[in-house]
């Protein structure tokens, strides 16, 4: 039995804590609670000691025991913590993960480009009010050309290669087509009701035409109509600038210039300045602008003011309402925003070309 | 149209670069397409042959003496060339280059800078060029010979060189298919004036009218034919500058006779035919319809049988020309005319068109009568080239005109052009003054109205204008014709931009588009992407798919560009197996494509019906190959390749999602799916589609020999027809728990799961069931088969007792006995 005096509690504490700092595992440290603290560790063995002194002995050396036992329990404790926290931190590094490779995707799927473009140009206009309305993409001659003042023997037929239905009627006319654009449906929304009208129409068209980068004979089209009392070829600029600004930014600028419709009167065509050169049309650009062959401007649609006779057609008072119609390529506006270089790339669904959109 | 500057200036004075002219037009609707330049020859000048010897060591080598006017020494110049070309001659105005010209070099097929040099030994001073040379066209067999006035030692660029404007028209633009029409615009653009050609000659003999009879015999084909008779007149090559214009506005020369008739034409726009008089029976003329099966044998050779919707020119027999299209050979100018007929006729446009294409003849006169030429025009251009034969061709015309013109108008045409119109078009009040200023400038003659437009307050913003229309332009008849006239003349950018202000109508939502959407977007959303085919197909194509002859076969295009496009699809599946057929080929997927179009179905005697379908196929590994997972497993179902579940799957998720409760599955059959591999989903009876497996041969037929390819094809009118009435319904979230018990079923193997699934949840206090595990073999009885399943019993109002749920499972074991033949599996 050893007698606990200072000096030995002391020795003992300080060999203990110094044993303590070099040990690295957690089966040392235990060894080493067993040596110490244990029921039969060296510092038990002493705090057992303490009995054997008078009381006022007893007293200061058992609170030095006390507290020589604290210090090695909270050295303990902290050297626990740190080769735990070594271990954490051997095991992080071991365990890392190569960044660089490719994560999981979930199954992917998109909408065809034209559906997507589409969809914008019809938001943008019914954000002014227009409602979407389709046809049939198989048609009467009657809805397609004469309704829109375009009489059988017309040489403005000539500006739509028609592809016509093998069906002959009982007069021996070949009345049926596929709709060369979505004008037709002017005629039918106007017959089905009274003014106001106001609507946007998409869908499929069709024309007997050669393919290159800039044809297709089977292509998109957006025909939009308004009419009522009081509208104006000062409205259709206001309609048709605000829908240039919402699709190709809000600093665009238009130009209006002459052109033919039967459909319409005046007849105009717009075109909006360049957004790949600003309008600069090649002055300050090496090689010019390919996007406006280096006029500064891009052609995007027809318009104009209805023409009376396709009121009159269909019962509007041509004295009384006024309207415009416009129509335009939704192709050419994808191609425009996105730098496609051939139509054709639309219909042949490659999806190397469809999962771009 | 090609509008050489050089011939337009003759008419109105040009004083606009090339490309400022140009864009003014484009901007007025009168589209310049290009600007091709001619000239710029370096060099090259004006010459004179004054010598040609024969060279001294070649045979069809000569040397030839060349001038072009003094030496800087104030004496005359003279050099020496080689020349190769056969029809070089003493005495020639030629082209002649100098030493460091850039000429195009035949042999090299490149522009080279000319340098001397030495010929079999002589030494050449510099060229004497073909057309090839100064790229003025193709010929390179003889040398240019121009005309004898032409300037000796003018640079060849001052005398040649022209720009001319290629003009891209619409329909409606008829008066700019002349000269004189341009030269309108142009002076309307510019601030310039017309001035018209010279139109008089001398007349001599009996009046025309006594040298011929003639009578149109269908007025509504012909409203006005005029003529003259020209005698004496020798047939030969047309002057040099004749030829020239021709030739620089796109057309052949031909003879001088016929070469005016084209050059009066381009300047009027009239077309005008010359006949040989003596050629013309009885000089008589009948503008009539052929009679059935009448022959004639037109200028290009062509032996054409008439029918009385073609309109004639004949003599008191037979046929001389085909009225306003194209002449008959047994008429036609040659060498050994003496007399000329001269015709200025106007023809019916729409009976005009119709026989020229029925005749597959686009010529220069259909191109200008089919547009509706005006009558007053005739004898305009009669005089004129009656003029110019007399100018180039020598003889005497007979004194006077033929003009017969059975109906004409009292009074030419005007049109009303009221300020009230104008504001109610464009938005903006143009002043009288403006307007009239603007019509003026186009060659419009107006005169205010004293007719009150009536809600104008009067002064400049009210009343209106009487405006006659000019003869060259056919294209204003209505007031609002008049209204885009003045508004392209002031400037589109003068009109204010103003956004609508009407009412917003109100346009009942169309809920079939926006549940196409919706399909499209969940489809993508589930995977899948959007493809669109074309509609139009091979019969070929549409047969590798579906069988399509039957009793209804497919629309068929009469005038199809190709075989490939030739019918209108009644299903969307050829389309959409040759889309994956394609892309197989860029690799091995996964693929999950759909189309969401139309098919054609037809109706006797009316549009086709227009069937909105969605059809899909997926083929390949459920997920792409990569690291995680060579094989392609990994995603929901595991690896392998896709098949009647993956379709099944997204028809079940796309139907919920839409909010179509209650499909019922059953077997199907579908000619593009393999039997026993397909599923048709029904919804209260009507039919919403179909699931499969694409069959074998289908595959076969497409290419897709790379694992099963799974499908489905829906009706959106069916789903629209099962959609609920009523939007979504809550459904408030149990408060009790469910009791789950699992049971191990043993039925006969034709029983389908779906019925026995269907008894299941029919029975009272079961909330949902979940199928978990199908088996047969080993163990089982033959033709028996186990189904496991997870079923959840539940009430809103408590929660069950275990008594309960076994009392009620009993009771569904006994129904299953009774109803399935199951038997829990022990
Ligand atoms: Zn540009």
């Amino acid at each position: 039995m050893v007698q606990p005096t200072q000096q030995n509690i002391e020795d003992l504490a300080g060999a203990a804590l110094a044993e303590l700092s070099a040990l690295d595992s957690l089966e040392s440290l235990e060894q080493w609670r067993i040596a110490y603290l244990g029921r039969r560790g060296s510092l038990t063995v002493v705090l057992r000691g303490l009995a054997g002194l008078d009381i006022e002995e007893r007293r200061r050396i058992g609170a030095l025991a006390n507290q020589a036992k604290q210090s090695l329990e909270s050295g303990l404790e902290a050297r626990t913590r740190e080769i735990n926290e070594a271990a954490l931190l051997r095991a992080a590094q071991e365990d890392r993960l190569d960044v660089t490779l490719p994560g999981r995707y979930p199954a992917e799927g998109r909408l065809h480009p034209t559906t997507q473009i589409v969809r914008e140009i019809c938001a943008a206009f019914a954000g002014m009010g227009f409602s979407v309305v389709e046809g049939p993409e198989v048609e009467w001659d009657h809805y397609n050309f004469e309704m829109l003042n375009i009489p059988k023997g017309h040489p403005a037929r000539d500006m739509w290669n028609t592809l016509w239905v093998d069906y002959t009627n009982e007069a021996g006319e070949q009345p049926m087509l596929l709709r060369t654009h979505t004008s037709p449906m002017q005629a039918r929304v106007m017959e089905s009701r009274r003014p106001p009208v106001r609507v946007i129409v998409p869908g499929k068209c069709y024309r007997y035409e050669a393919t290159d980068a800039t044809h297709e004979w089977h292509f998109y089209q957006v025909e939009g109509l308004a009419v009522d009392e009081g509208i104006t070829f000062a409205n259709l600029k206001g309609t048709l600038y605000e829908f240039a600004r919402r699709l190709f930014g809000e600093e665009r600028r238009v130009r209006f210039r002459c052109d033919y419709f039967p459909f319409v009167e005046p007849g105009v065509d717009m075109s909006i300045d360049c957004f790949a050169c600003q309008g600069a049309s090649g002055q300050a650009q090496d090689g010019g602008c390919r996007i406006c062959r280096d006029s500064g401007w891009i052609e995007i649609m027809g318009a104009g003011m209805v023409h009376p006779r396709v009121l009159s057609g269909v019962g509007y008072d041509p004295d009384k309402y006024t309207g415009f119609a416009f129509g335009l390529g939704p192709e050419r506006i994808a191609m425009l925003k996105y730098g496609i270089d051939d139509i054709r790339h639309f219909y042949a669904n490659d999806l190397r070309f469809l999962r771009q959109f | 149209m090609k509008v050489p500057l050089s011939w337009l200036r003759q008419y109105v004075d040009v004083n606009l670069p090339a490309a400022e002219l140009a864009h003014r037009l484009t901007m007025a609707g009168v589209e310049v397409g290009e600007v091709q330049e001619t000239g710029g020859w370096d060099e090259v000048y004006v010459g004179s042959v004054t010598a040609v010897r024969p060279h001294p060591n070649a045979d069809r080598l000569r040397l030839c003496t060349v001038t072009t006017g003094s030496a800087s020494d104030g004496g005359v110049e003279e050099l020496e060339v080689v020349c190769g070309a056969p029809n070089v001659a003493a005495g020639q105005k030629i082209c002649f280059a100098r030493v460091g010209a850039h000429l195009y070099n035949a042999h090299s097929g490149r522009y080279e800078t000319l340098a001397a040099a030495r010929i079999r030994g002589v030494e050449s001073q510099g060229m004497i060029c073909s057309e090839l040379e100064l790229g003025l066209g193709d010929d390179h067999s003889g040398i240019i010979v121009l005309p004898d006035d032409a300037p000796l030692g003018e640079p060849l660029s001052d005398y040649l060189g022209d720009t001319i404007l290629d003009l891209e028209l619409t329909p409606n633009r008829l008066d700019c298919l002349s000269m004189l029409g341009v030269a309108h615009e142009v002076a309307a653009l510019t601030g310039g004036a017309v001035t018209e050609p010279e139109a008089g000659y001398e007349e001599a003999g009996p009046p025309a009218a006594q040298r011929v009879s003639i009578a149109i015999a269908d007025p509504d084909l012909c409203r006005r034919y005029t003529a003259t008779v020209i005698d004496g007149v020798s047939i030969g090559p047309s002057p040099q500058w004749l030829q020239d214009r021709l030739i620089r506005a796109g057309l052949r020369p031909i003879s001088n006779v016929v070469d005016v008739t084209n050059f009066v034409m381009l300047e009027y726009n009239q077309p005008l035919h010359a006949f040989d008089f003596h050629a013309v029976k009885d000089a008589t003329v009948i503008v009539r319809r052929a009679r059935p099966g009448e022959k004639l044998t037109t200028l290009d050779g062509v032996e054409r049988v008439l029918n009385p919707e073609n309109l004639v020119i004949a003599d008191s027999n037979d046929p001389i020309g085909l009225g306003g299209v194209i002449g008959g050979a047994n008429s036609e100018i040659g060498p050994q005319t003496g007399t000329v007929l001269l015709e200025s006729a106007n023809f019916a446009a729409a009976n005009n068109r119709e026989t020229a294409q029925a005749m597959g003849l686009r010529t220069e006169a259909t191109l200008r009568f089919e547009k509706g030429l005006r009558p007053e025009l005739a004898p305009m251009a009669l005089r004129r080239a009656t003029a110019l034969i007399q100018q180039v061709a020598g003889g005497t015309a007979a004194p006077g005109i033929i003009d017969v013109y059975p109906e004409p108008p009292d009074s030419p045409p005007t049109v009303t052009l009221t300020m009230r119109r104008l504001r109610q078009s464009l938005g903006m009040d143009v002043g009288i003054t403006q307007a009239q200023a603007a019509l003026d400038s186009l060659g419009f003659h107006c005169a205010q109205s004293s007719r009150d437009d009536g809600d104008s307050g009067g002064g400049d913003a009210g009343g209106a204008l009487e405006v006659a229309i000019p003869w060259w332009r056919n294209d204003v008849n209505i007031e609002d014709d008049l209204v885009e006239e003045v508004v392209r003349v002031i400037g589109y950018d003068a009109v204010p931009t103003v956004m609508l202000s009407t009412p917003i109508p109100f346009h009942s939502p169309s809920p079939a588009i926006a549940l196409r959407e919706a399909v499209k977007d969940l489809l993508a959303a589930g995977g899948m992407q959007e493809v669109i085919n074309y509609p139009l197909a091979s019969m070929e194509l549409l047969e590798r798919a579906v069988p399509v002859g039957g009793e209804t076969p497919p629309m068929r295009i009469a005038n199809p560009m190709s075989a490939t496009h030739e019918y209108l699809r009644p299903t969307l599946q050829a389309g959409l197996l040759a889309t994956l057929a394609a892309n197989q080929s860029h690799g091995p997927g996964p693929f999950r494509l759909f189309e969401a179009g139309r098919v054609f179905l037809p109706r006797s005697g009316d549009l086709p019906e227009e069937v909105e379908t969605v059809a899909a196929l997926l083929a390949g590994r459920r997920s792409e190959t990569s690291w995680h997972n060579p094989m392609g497993g990994g995603a929901a179902g595991g690896g392998g390749a896709m098949d009647f579940f993956d379709a099944k799957g997204m028809v079940e998720w796309l139907l919920e999602r839409v909010g179509i409760g209650g499909a019922v599955w059953e077997p199907g059959e579908h000619s593009v799916y393999q039997p026993g591999r397909c599923a048709v989903v029904r919804h209260s009876g009507g039919e919403l589609g179909f699931v499969g497996e694409v069959h074998p041969s289908v595959r076969e037929r497409f290419g897709l020999d790379s694992g099963p390819v799974a499908g489905f094809e829906l009706r959106l009118a069916a789903l629209l027809e099962a959609l609920p009435e009523s939007e979504r319904h809550f459904v408030s979230l149990p408060r009790f728990p469910a009791a789950t018990r699992d049971l191990a079923l043993i039925v006969p193997a034709d029983i389908p799961a779906g019925r026995v699934t269907g008894l299941i949840l029919r029975h009272r206090l079961v909330q949902r069931a979940e199928l978990f595990d199908i088996y047969s073999g080993e163990n089982l009885a033959p033709g028996t088969k186990s189904l496991a399943f997870h079923v959840h019993f539940q009430a809103a109002d408590r929660t069950l007792t275990n008594e309960e749920v076994s009392r009620s499972l009993d009771g569904l074991l006994r129904t299953l006995e009774r109803e399935a033949g199951a038997a829990l599996r022990s």
